[in-house]
């Protein structure tokens, strides 16, 4: 449907006037083609773009993921120098937290959410396309490193102190790479803080009429949860990145020893961020895993408030177990045996997750279409994740496992059988209501296989390789510490693992060209954003739907006669007069974001005039923001755009 | 929408599931962020006066604790102007809003020039840098950070200040933006010109050259400053029916909002850093 031809400016009567404005101002107002995603404030299009962009960035971790395995498939390997090696650890996990997961993670709340929420749009639309620019400066400055002569950040994702000092990072190379990190890092904290807010002020201001806190869907509540996670914990990693660049460019000693600097402060600071980020990453996928069992189980959610307030929980939680990461730094008895039993207490709210999931499927009539294959593949592989995970808590054998392959393996299984199992899933989900067309389930089955059995292979011999004692991040090993067999299974596996991831991407090509038309409500889906046309028309709702009940849009489908009992027209006469408002397109965000990014870059140059001219784009980018104003059109929806059975029309 | 009658709810909107305008939301889940940012802030410079490194500079010796207290109590003083300002809106003074504006973004200079002051004197006087000590470090980032919230208060104060100017008149386009943009460098200027001269008041009234020393030794700041002061003033006067009004007044509050919490922020600053070292 074009939406341009049946959009109008309504003129000053309903507050949106028709501006005669110089060039530079002219708001774009193109539908399609390049501007048009430049200068967009439409939720849907800034979810497409973080997914493709994640998905992209998910390729490149990948690869680096790769280059570490063949170094590490045979003892004294000379494949790649142990410099590049510590590339290639950092970037990767930098790559695969920030830029794979957080963002597809970011693509799901943009686009879901406010579908689900019954909304039009985030409360600030064009904040929302300013997060999406800020991230991808921050995904550039991170990556820079690639085709410049200092190289990649080399200091590990977790930036210990001493690390990345600049005697100590600077005695190898002319370094420039931990500045780049340093910068990349905060860049892109900008993005996930402001997107964050934006999402909380969403869920909590911007829900349809009747959907109650506790009518949301469980991807939204987890979405709000982790929302306040970022929103609360990035700031201890921005300041600590703020005090690290100081001593870095500036000459503080913040955690400078030969100056009374503190390193354990770094570590302290790093973890009371780099706890909660486990669950960033963690309870999005848990969200979409806990919309998919019940449509494919053909119940609802078993024991949804427990889902709710255990998510909830483990939010509240996660703040307070920072130190486990550091067992073996002597922090004293106390600290140890206190963060020890906090870190346990967080199985509690997990595990109940647990059963309820198994719950919904209990006496469920399953069906096993793809995405459900991943949702149970996540299931099964963040119970063995989190088996692992209570081993770490008790501080004696965390003092074995510590930084040996055991961790690796836990976290892999946390991160990609958890996490990347919960988003992989999510895309074969959305897939058809996004772009309409439908994953053929042979070919996502059979992805999902390889996928499964890559992922074990790969990481399962990982646990023995720890317990027998092989510490991580180190790019060469001998040959007689029994170690030889494990990694080189480990290293076959993650090639198969990059089959399988392959054959997903492959797929997914494939549909957005060729495949099967999905047709409306293909799963019989419970949630509002079902309820509507695939692909979504701009406007999302033609009328903002009235909720009744938890899985709104099932209810709508199973109990017509009670819902026609206590409708109200009041609503739908509104909006037929007035039409849908939507927000217009602004090219400011992106200008400003482009001012960061040139500011940051020059900044990490140390070159502080180019510095200025950045900050002037971007002080250039928030004046004209600030005085530009929302602007807005109305668009009118016409009968027949949502004629194949609507919502709300009963 | 602008053309409702009748006295507008500020507390109110119902557009919104909660009531609670979008922007006030917003504001709330920002500081609640900020909190952390300053929460870490605050807590390394303890740590670090907890257990400072031998060779720590003698702390009491540096402050001038007078100083320190009058831009407390200006920076206190502004949050009430800025009060005001919300306050006028609400009843639709456009006028009175700006002057109040004027008043907060006034105060707010003479706290930040304190506080550049402040910096350079312990740095050429006191010999106290970034690089010298653990707690110069922690010092200046920590009052700095503080007083670059200050800077960026002032800046979206006079952002909102050009705003009140837009025209009710649509039609008129956007011109305005770039007359806005001429009225933003005369502030540009007023402010710096401002800042030096409160530097120079500053230090002519700490080695008791009074005012007659000050205009002697910064005349060229003071007159700028007078310039654009009465510049702005001619700016200010450009009258007619703008877009600006009650339904703004929630813009303003928000900003109420941030600037009511930088101040709060001083006042632990204030403590945690300066007071406590005279226990
Ligand atoms: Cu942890």
């Amino acid at each position: 449907m074009d939406a341009a031809a049946q959009s109008h400016f309504t003129g000053k009567e309903a507050g949106h006037a028709v501006e005669k404005r110089p060039w530079i101002f002219t708001r774009p107002t193109a539908k399609t083609g390049i501007v048009s995603w430049l200068t967009t404030v439409d939720h849907k299009r800034v979810g497409i773009m973080y997914g493709i962009s994640a998905l992209l960035f998910f390729l490149v971790g990948g690869i680096e993921a790769l280059i570490i395995r063949i170094q590490l498939a045979v003892p004294n390997n000379t494949f790649i120098s142990h410099q590049f090696y510590n590339e290639m650890f950092t970037m990767h996990a930098t790559t695969m937290i920030f830029l794979a997961v957080m963002p597809l993670s970011a693509a799901f709340f943009n686009y879901i959410m406010p579908l689900q929420i019954g909304a039009r749009d985030v409360a600030f639309p064009r904040l929302n396309g300013f997060a999406f620019w800020v991230f991808l400066a921050g995904a550039i400055v991170l990556n820079v490193g690639w085709f410049v002569k200092s190289g990649l950040p080399d200091a590990g994702w977790f930036g210990y102190a001493p690390l990345t000092s600049t005697d100590f990072s600077n005695q190898f190379k002319a370094d420039m790479s931990t500045d780049l990190w340093v910068m990349g890092l905060q860049i892109l904290g900008v993005s996930s803080v402001v997107g964050s807010m934006n999402f909380i002020i969403t869920i909590i201001n911007m829900r349809a009429p009747g959907m109650t806190m506790m009518r949301l869907p469980v991807f939204t509540w987890m979405t709000l949860i982790t929302a306040f996670l970022i929103i609360l914990s990035f700031p201890a990693i921005t300041i600590a990145l703020v005090e690290l660049m100081m001593d870095r460019s500036f000459g503080t000693n913040f955690f400078e020893v030969s100056n009374g600097g503190l390193p354990i402060l770094w570590q302290h600071l790093f973890w009371v961020f780099g706890h909660p980020e486990v669950y960033i990453l963690i309870l999005p996928a848990m969200g979409i895993v806990s919309e998919i069992l019940p449509t494919f189980s053909r119940k609802p959610l078993f024991g949804y408030p427990i889902i709710v307030f255990s998510g909830a929980t483990i939010g509240f939680l996660g703040f307070g177990v920072w130190s486990h990461h550091m067992f073996t730094t002597g922090m004293g008895t106390m600290a140890t045996a206190a963060f020890s039993l906090a870190t346990m207490a967080i199985a509690v709210p997990t595990g109940v997750k647990m059963f309820n999931w198994i719950g919904t499927m209990w006496g469920g009539h399953l069906q096993m279409r793809t995405p459900m294959m991943f949702a149970l593949g996540f299931v099964w592989m963040f119970l063995m994740g989190g088996l692992s995970g209570i081993m770490h808590s008790a501080a004696p054998a965390d003092a074995q496992q510590q930084d040996s392959y055991f961790v690796v393996a836990h976290f892999h299984y946390v991160l990609i059988g958890g996490a990347v199992f919960g988003l992989l899933s999510g895309i074969h989900y959305w897939f058809p209501l996004i772009f309409g067309r439908r994953i053929g389930e042979f070919w996502g089955k059979l992805s999902f296989w390889v996928i499964f059995a890559g992922f074990n292979i790969t990481f399962f011999p990982m646990h023995f390789l720890g317990l027998n004692g092989m510490p991580r991040r180190t790019a060469v090993y001998d040959g007689n510490m029994g170690w030889n067999d494990a990694n080189f299974i480990a290293t076959v596996g993650a090639f198969i693992l990059a089959c399988g991831i392959g054959i997903y991407f492959a797929v997914m090509l494939y549909t957005y060209f060729k495949g099967e038309k999905a047709g409306r409500d293909p799963w019989d889906g419970r949630t509002l954003e079902w309820s509507i046309p695939n692909p979504p028309p701009e406007y999302n709702f033609a009328v903002t739907p009235t909720v009744h009940a938890r899985d709104a849009f099932w209810y709508e489908k199973h109990h017509k006669e009670e819902i026609a009992k206590e409708k109200s027209a009041h609503a739908k006469e509104d909006e037929a007069h007035g039409g849908v408002h939507m927000p217009s397109q602004s090219w400011f965000p992106l200008m400003t974001a482009i001012g960061l990014l040139i500011g940051g870059l020059f900044f990490v140059n140390h070159k502080f005039v180019g510095a200025i001219c950045g900050g002037t784009v971007m002080f250039l980018g928030i004046y004209f923001w600030a005085l530009e104003g929302p602007g807005g059109y109305h668009v009118h929806p016409s009968e027949d755009d949502d004629k194949s059975g609507s919502y709300g029309k009963h | 929408m602008s053309s409702h009658a009748g006295p507008i709810d500020h507390h109110h909107d119902h557009t919104t599931s909660t009531g609670i305008p979008n922007k006030k939301l917003f504001m709330w889940a920002f500081l609640a962020s900020d909190c952390m940012f300053f929460g870490t802030l605050i807590s390394t410079h303890l740590i670090y006066r907890l257990h400072p490194p031998p060779g720590s500079p003698d702390v009491k010796s540096i402050f001038s604790i007078e100083l320190t207290s009058f831009s407390t109590f200006i920076l206190l003083m502004s949050s009430l102007l800025m009060a005001l300002a919300v306050n006028s809106l609400q009843k639709g003074q456009v006028r009175s809003t700006r002057q109040n504006l004027i008043g907060t973004i006034f105060f707010g200079l003479i706290f930040l020039a304190c506080q550049v002051y402040e910096f350079s004197h312990f740095v050429h006087e006191k010999g106290l840098t970034l690089s010298n000590s653990i707690f110069g470090s922690t010092f200046y980032v920590l009052t700095g950070t503080h007083g670059c919230h200050v800077a960026i208060g002032v800046l979206w104060l006079v952002l909102m200040y050009i705003r009140s100017f837009k025209p009710a008149d649509a039609d008129q386009g956007r011109a305005w933006l770039i007359k806005g943009f001429f009225h933003l460098i005369v502030w540009g200027v007023t402010i710096v010109a401002s800042m030096a001269s409160m530097l120079g008041l500053v230090h002519a009234i700490q080695v008791g050259d009074g005012f007659g020393g000050f205009l002697h030794h910064h005349p060229v700041e003071f007159g700028v400053s007078i310039l654009g002061l009465i510049v702005l003033w001619l700016l200010s006067r450009q009258e007619g029916p703008v877009d600006f009004g009650e339904a703004n007044a929630m813009d303003v509050e928000s900003m109420g909002l941030y600037w009511h919490f930088v101040d709060i922020v001083w006042i632990v600053i204030f403590t945690a850093v300066y007071l406590l070292e005279y226990l």
